[in-house]
Order: C-alpha cells, then structure tokens, then sequence
C-alpha cells in the first residue's frame, strides 16, 4: 500500500522527493498507529476533537482549528526556516558554519540527545491516558488532546532526525522509543518523572506546568545546537509547548480561583471544611506544587556533569537563550555557584561553569516557573486571602546528584529521617490528600459544564465561547 | 465634543491577567515590537504594523486585545509593563472614526453572541459600505413618514419610520443597521448613547429611486422587568413628525447580509421588530419575482397575536409560493401559547432539509430569549432526520450561512 505522505505527513523538508525517508516513515507509521491505539488517550479514537493542527510554518498556517478523530490527526515534520548563515554559536567549533549533517565524531552524542528528548514525548502520553475518564469539562478534555497529540507531534520531529540523519542506528532508536513504556518495571522511559503516574487532574495540570516547563528549556537548549536540523526542529517545537504550560498555568490558576471563591463565600480557611465543600484546599495545592517542582529539578540532571560539559563544548546543546549571552561563549576559566552537602549542611560552592550548566539551565528554569506561581498568588491575593504559595528550596526532595544523599526541607534545611518522616505529609502529597483529590476526579462533559473544583476559563480555545463542544462523541 | 486633530489608534495590548509569558509572539512578531522584562510582555506601538501574524500563535488569546486611543496618547511600553491587567477602554472624542464607535462595537458583540462570534457573510452578499458617519460627523435625514403597524388596541406601539436623505449619500443593504442619536443629554450630562436600528427596507429604498429608507421601532414602555420606563431613543423616534430632522450614524454590519445569487434560499426566525431585516430581505426579493431567480423563502415569525405582528396585513397578501409563512402566536385567547421553536419543529422536515441545503442562508432577529429555544428546536429537527445539528451549525457558520442578531 502506498501513502501519500506529503498529504498525510504536512511537512516541509520534501518528504515527496526522500525515497530514504519515505521507507524509513511507511516502516515506523503504522507501528506508532499501533502504539497510539494501544497507550494514547483511553477509549478516544471515535471522538470528534476541537484540535489545532499545524499545517505550515508560517504563523498563519501552524495553528489550523477543526474537528479531527485523533487517530486521523496530521502528525506533521516542520523544521523552522534555515537561517542561510548560521554558524555554530558557542563551544570549540564556535563561528564555524552550522552542521548540516552529523558530525561522525558527535554521533552517538548526538542519538543520545535526541533520543532522551524523544522518550518523553510518547512517555507523558502514557503517563496521562486515563485521564479523559476523568474530565472537568469538555474544554479541558480537549486541552489534554491537544497536549497528547502535539506530544505525538514531537516524537515524530525527533524520529525524523532519527531516521533523516543517523541510519540504521537511529531507526532502531526510533523503534525502541515505541516499546519503552511509562511506568514499567522491565522496560521503562529514561527519565524518572516520566515513570511517574499522572492520577489526576491537578496531577495532569502540574505535570503540564512544571515538568512540560522543563521540555520548554531543554527545547531552548537544543534549539542553539550546532546541528542545525536539531535546531530548528526544536525550535518550532517551542510554539507547541507553550500551550501545554498554557494548560497547566490557566489549570491550576483555576483551581485556585474556585477554591478561593469558595474560601470568600464560606468565610473559612479550614481545609476539612472546604474539602467537604468539594474544592482543593491550598495546602493540598502547595503540597503537589512541591511534588511537581521537586520531581522536575531532578530532570535537569546532576549539579555537576561531564556530560553536559561535553555537550556544551562540542557545541551540541547550547545554554538557554545562548546568543543573548554576553560572554566568551567557551566558558573559559569561569565558575558557577552550585549546591552540596558538607559536614550535613547545604553549602553554595563554585564549580567550573562548564560543568554546571545543569545548573545553569535550572535556575534559568526556576525564576520562569516562580514568576508564574507569583500569578497564581495575584489569584489568591483578588481574594483578600493572605496565604501564598511558594516554590520549594530547589535542594528539597531530590532523587539524584549529590542532594540525594540527604533529607532537605522545603526551606532548604537538612533534617534528620525522623523529622522527614514526621513532617513529610505536611511537605508532599499525602495518600491522604491523593484519595481526596482522587475522590474529586468525575467526568463532566457537557458543553459548558464545569466541575465544582475548578472555575470556568476566562477565555475560550481559538475565540470560541467557553460553552462550546470542544469534543463530540459520536 | 469632538477634536478633528485626534487621530484614533487601535493599540495592539497584550492581557497581563490571560498572558502565561510563554515568548511565542515575541518570536513570532517579524518586526520585533514585541518585548518583555520579569514581570509582562509588552507591544511597541510605534514598531507594531498590525500584521497579526502573532495572533494564532498565542495559546491563550491573550495577544488578542486591543484600545481605542488617541494615538498623541499611546499607552508606552513603560506604563505597559507597570499593568497588573488591562485598562478599561477610555473614550475617546474623534473628528473622525477609523473604527467602529465603542458602544457600536459592544452592542453588535452581544448581538451576535448567539452566532458563536463573528462569521462571514454569504459568499454572493452585495460589498457593504460602513461607517461612513460617525458621532462627531453624523448624517441629516429628514423624516418622511410615521406610520403605526400594530393595531390601536395592541399593547405595543410598533412604528414604520421613513427617513430621507435627500442629496446625502447613505447606502445601505438589507440586514445592516443604522445608528440614531437622540438629541440632548442623559441624566449624567452627557450626550445620549448611540442606539442600532436594522433598516427594514431593501437596498433601493423604501420607495424605489427615492434616497431613503425604513426602520421598524417599537416604543419601549418598561424594562426587562416590566418596570414603567420610557425608552429614550424609541419614544424620541416614534414621536417624530414628517419633517423633522434625525441625526443618523452608520451604516453598520458586514456580516448580516442577504446572498444575491439566483437559487438562494432564505430561512427567517424573528420576533417583534426582528422582523425588520427579514421584511427588507423579503421585500428585495418580492420586487426581483419577476426575474424567476429561483430559491425558496420560508419565515417563522413569533407576537404576542396578530394585532401586534408588524407587517401582518402586508405579509397575509404574499404569494404562498413565493413565501412560506409559519405564525407563532404567543397570546392568543382561548388558544395555547406557540412559539417560533414550535412550529419550527412542526416543519422539521423542511427545516432539516433547508439548513442542510448549502445554498440556503439562515437568518434569527429578535429577543435575546428566543436564541436558545430556536437552537434547540434545530437540532431536534436535525436530530428527527438523522443529521448533526452541532456538526452542520459549524458549516453553516464558516459558510457564512448562520446570522444571529439578538437583543
């Protein structure tokens, strides 16, 4: 059977002309049909979708608003514009012409990057595919299709670099980032928060915050590569992961705002009360906040990495933001302040600012994340309440570096496994608070419709009114 | 009072309450008028040339926002930054409008809310002209009839107002409304707000190659509660004497608009003085019998009884082949209330096919109340012949096909 894949793959690296390409895609399509079917959104492949599919790269064409059936969804290839004299902007190879092809001795480099970014694409799909089982309303449904479809969008744009660019080696990469599953203990995603279970809805709306957040600035960093398809590719990619922080800003602000409301109109601050009012108490919200924000630190890697050394300085993934940069571009001689633990305190040391670009890029990430936690608090503040949220101590709850040798508060202090023991519920989400929000979780969808733990959104998808059927199920 | 040096900009803004801070537009805008510091995103409106590429972009809408001002006036980006949400439109005196009026605007926003937003006209519609006077330059028209259309014992005192133009030139399709100032000052002091009446006249005019046109006015005694009020605008134009003069603005509407093409039907919902476009639509096509264009023309009209139906007597004289005309009246004694959604279901079978005929072109005018009944009463009629209202609404509404004016 042939496919004509300039009309079902929109794309503008003439797919048409690559008989390379072509074989590689009539391969892997049907198998990542068969994975969308078997771990994409649960019992959804009927559904009519209100969706955005981008159809060319210019602004007029990429955000394309009409009904789709998932499974029809155009996945598209789009590589921003070539820029005709980018040059390598940072590192060893800095002013030298932009890689067009892979540089064999970066190659397996190279994979590796590209495959770590493309593991979590399909990994958050997984990681959220019951949740349309549990809907607010039809307008968010729709929001986690976008989000899971332009998740699929994303695999796609990494599996073309695969198979356009890295052979044999990277169509079995390629394979393989269909075979890896969310969660499971034989074979699982790369990354620890990828592993993790999305159980709900605040779950889902943090996850897009504060774990989509960190795809945002690894996507940054890749998009200064030196391999200029990598750059471009993930810098179209970017346009689409703003609406995934869109969902999760505007979700959780939603929360916040009912909860708030809720707060006003009952005079109370007491979360026993407004639980058995059915909202989201704020120190339940704080608690997922300090999930979320912890599990994505530790995304960024160790504080301290060769890795990213060599990365940096074979000029394959650039610093956020690298060109608005003023300094040598090289790093040479110069340090970065980073965290460690000595003699059971948290202490700021200087390491080589080229081994610290983990670092670097997490707290570039940090401030992005705490100015819109600030938004959240203007909610809280319309209110007259006096409570706000915060993010924890960056050093709090981790997995891996040198951190996860110790127990750190929210506050950044070090404390002993009885004080976490004996305060851990008050600093994450307990089983407790799971099974409450959990309790929360009913579909409602009908247009217009919302659930009572959340508010209605100010605005709707694409100028459409907030009660419109943002989904259709047939 | 108006300023003929001010010159209007439409300054492009961006929601600080709606904006998640995510760059896109600030990638997108090609001329770089888009920045930002720690706190907001922010447009130059000296660098910005409206080319809207960073609209569809933005996943919020935030970018989507935007005030009239005196462009000496310009909010600057360091007041822009300072924003913790937008500022509320302020007025502005203009000799001259490069824009809608703002009270315009917000009257046909909530009019057409019921539409799901702005839509286009039929492809076929005839270019409209609007906005050729505004507050500050308003047209003269004179008064060349007033003529009571419900019965003397109706309780609504429903008017058919000619107004002339005279040499002026104001041209006007069927479906377009015009604005009326009425003259002196409100409670406040200020001038009276602009108040939007569709014209019920076809194109040529009331009287054929004579300059004027037509308006439907129902006096306004009490409010939505039921509450003695004397309308300001209404009473103002249901007094009017042949030969007095009416400060008239517009024309309006770009969207509302009849198709020309031979073989186009039209499927009409009205209430009360929502009769007024369609009677302007049905008069055009009256007057083009005899050209045999085709199409079919079917009407729901929903009173209170006969006596208080604008345009009975005319209506009843219509060729039943040339106009399918289905009562619906509310208040009629001895008989039980009838809606326009309940005779639309009546005639589902006609309904379904009409809206699914792609050369037909759906029109509702008239209470902001009925939006809902006769949206129900679509889809059940679609329902009933296995269509999907929900999913053909949308067609309707690319096409240009679906026209909603409540009030």
């Amino acid at each position: 059977m042939t496919i004509d894949y300039a009309e079902t793959i929109p794309n503008n690296v003439d797919l048409a002309s690559n008989k390379t390409l072509q074989r590689a895609l009539e391969h892997w399509q049907p198998e990542y049909l068969d994975w969308w079917s078997d771990m994409g959104p649960d019992g959804s492949q009927n559904f009519d979708v209100y969706l955005r599919t981008a159809i060319s790269v210019d602004p007029k064409g990429w955000a394309h608003f009409d009904y789709v059936k998932m499974p029809d969804y155009r996945w598209g290839i789009f590589l921003t514009p070539r820029e005709a004299e980018r040059k390598v902007n940072f590192g060893a190879h800095k002013g030298e012409p932009a890689w067009q092809e892979v540089p064999g001795e970066y190659r397996s480099n190279l994979r590796r990057l590209i495959v770590t970014q493309g593991d979590t694409e399909p990994a958050s799909v997984e990681q959220q595919r019951h949740l349309g089982l549990t809907c607010p309303s039809l307008y968010d449904l729709r929001n986690l299709f976008q989000v899971n479809v332009e998740e699929g969008r994303h695999l796609w744009a990494m599996v073309y670099l695969l198979h356009a660019y890295f052979g044999r080696d990277g169509r079995e990469e390629a394979e393989a980032l269909l075979e890896r599953r969310s969660g499971d203990a034989d074979n699982p995603r790369i990354l620890g928060a990828f592993n993790e279970k999305t159980p709900d809805w605040l779950a889902f709306f943090m996850f897009t915050y504060f774990t989509d957040r960190d795809g945002k600035y690894q996507l940054c960093s890749l998009a200064e590569s030196g391999f200029d398809p990598l750059a471009r590719t993930c810098r179209f990619m970017l346009t689409e992961e703003a609406h995934h922080m869109f969902v999760g800003e505007t979700g959780v602000g939603r929360v916040i705002q009912r909860t708030c409301e809720a707060m006003v109109q009952h005079k109370t601050d007491d979360p026993a009360v407004l639980r058995k009012l059915g909202v989201i108490d704020l120190p339940t919200i704080q608690r997922y906040l300090n999930f979320h924000f912890s599990v994505t630190m530790d995304l960024f890697g160790a504080d301290v990495s060769s890795n990213a050394a060599t990365f940096y300085s074979t000029g394959l993934k650039g610093r956020f933001e690298e060109t608005k940069i003023d300094d040598d571009h090289q790093l040479k001689g110069a340090a970065y302040p980073v965290l460690d633990i000595q003699n059971g305190r948290l202490v700021v040391t200087e390491a080589p600012a080229l081994n610290a670009l983990n670092e670097k890029l997490r707290d570039d990430y940090v401030k992005d994340a705490c100015a819109g936690i600030e938004r959240w608090n203007k909610i809280i503040e319309k209110h007259g309440i006096s409570l706000r949220l915060q993010a924890p101590h960056k050093a709090f709850h981790r997995q891996i570096g040198p951190l996860a040798a110790a127990k750190i508060d929210p506050q950044g202090n070090v404390v002993s496994a009885a004080e976490w023991a004996a305060n851990v519920d008050r600093w994450l989400p307990s089983a407790t608070d799971r099974a409450y929000v959990a309790s929360l979780m009913g579909r409602v969808a009908e247009p217009g419709r919302f659930a009572n733990w959340i508010a209605p959104p100010a605005r709707g998808i694409n100028n459409q009114p907030v009660d419109f059927a943002y989904v259709r199920f047939n | 009072m108006s300023d003929p040096a001010i010159e209007v900009l439409r300054q492009h803004l961006i929601d600080p309450e709606i904006c998640i801070r995510c760059n896109t537009c600030e990638e997108t805008c090609p001329v770089k008028a888009i920045s930002h510091d720690s706190r907001n995103y922010v447009v130059d409106p000296a660098i910005c040339k409206g080319c809207n590429d960073c609209i569809s972009p933005c996943p919020t809408g935030a970018i989507d926002s935007w005030r009239q001002v005196d462009k000496a006036k310009a909010y600057t980006l360091i007041e822009q930054l300072g924003w913790d949400s937008l500022p509320a439109q302020e007025e502005v005196a203009t000799g001259e409008d490069v824009e809608l009026p703002a009270d315009v605007m917000a009257i046909t926003a909530t009019a057409t809310a019921g539409q799901g937003g702005a839509v286009p006209p039929p492809w076929s519609a005839a270019h409209p002209y609007v906005n050729l006077y505004s507050v500050g330059n308003p047209a003269l028209a004179t008064v060349s009839g007033n003529f009571r259309l419900t019965d003397d014992g109706a309780s609504a005192d429903i008017r058919h107002i000619v107004l002339d133009f005279g040499s002026l030139a104001f041209p006007v399709l069927e479906g377009q409304t015009i604005g009326v100032l009425p003259p002196g000052l409100d409670a406040n002091g200020k001038p009276h707000h602009v108040r939007l009446y569709s014209v019920a006249s076809p194109r040529e005019g009331e009287r054929p190659r004579y300059n004027n046109l037509s308006l439907t006015v129902k006096r306004v005694t009490e409010d939505h509660d039921g509450k003695p009020v004397a309308g300001v605008a209404s009473n103002y134009l249901c007094d009017l004497r042949k030969g007095d003069e009416v400060k008239v603005v517009g024309p309006y509407g770009t969207s509302f608009l009849m198709p020309n093409h031979p073989g186009a039907s039209l499927l009409m919902v009205c209430t009360g003085t929502g009769s007024a476009p369609m009677r302007a639509m049905t008069e055009r096509r009256r007057r083009r019998i005899a050209l045999k264009e085709g199409g079919s023309l079917m009407l729901f009209f929903g009173a209170r009884s006969a006596g208080e139906l604008p345009y009975f007597g005319p209506l009843m004289k219509l060729p039943k082949d040339f106009i399918d005309i289905n009562f619906a009246l509310s208040r009629v004694p001895g008989q039980p209330k009838r809606y326009v959604q309940d005779r639309i279901r009546e005639r589902s079978a006609d309904v379904a096919r009409l809206l699914e005929d792609a050369n037909c072109f759906v029109y509702i005018c008239g209470l902001k109340g009925m939006e809902k009944g006769v949206d129900d009463a679509f889809r059940d009629a679609c329902r009933q012949h296995g269509k999907d209202w929900g999913a053909l609404v949308e067609t309707l509404r690319r096409e240009g096909r679906y026209h909603v004016e409540t009030y």
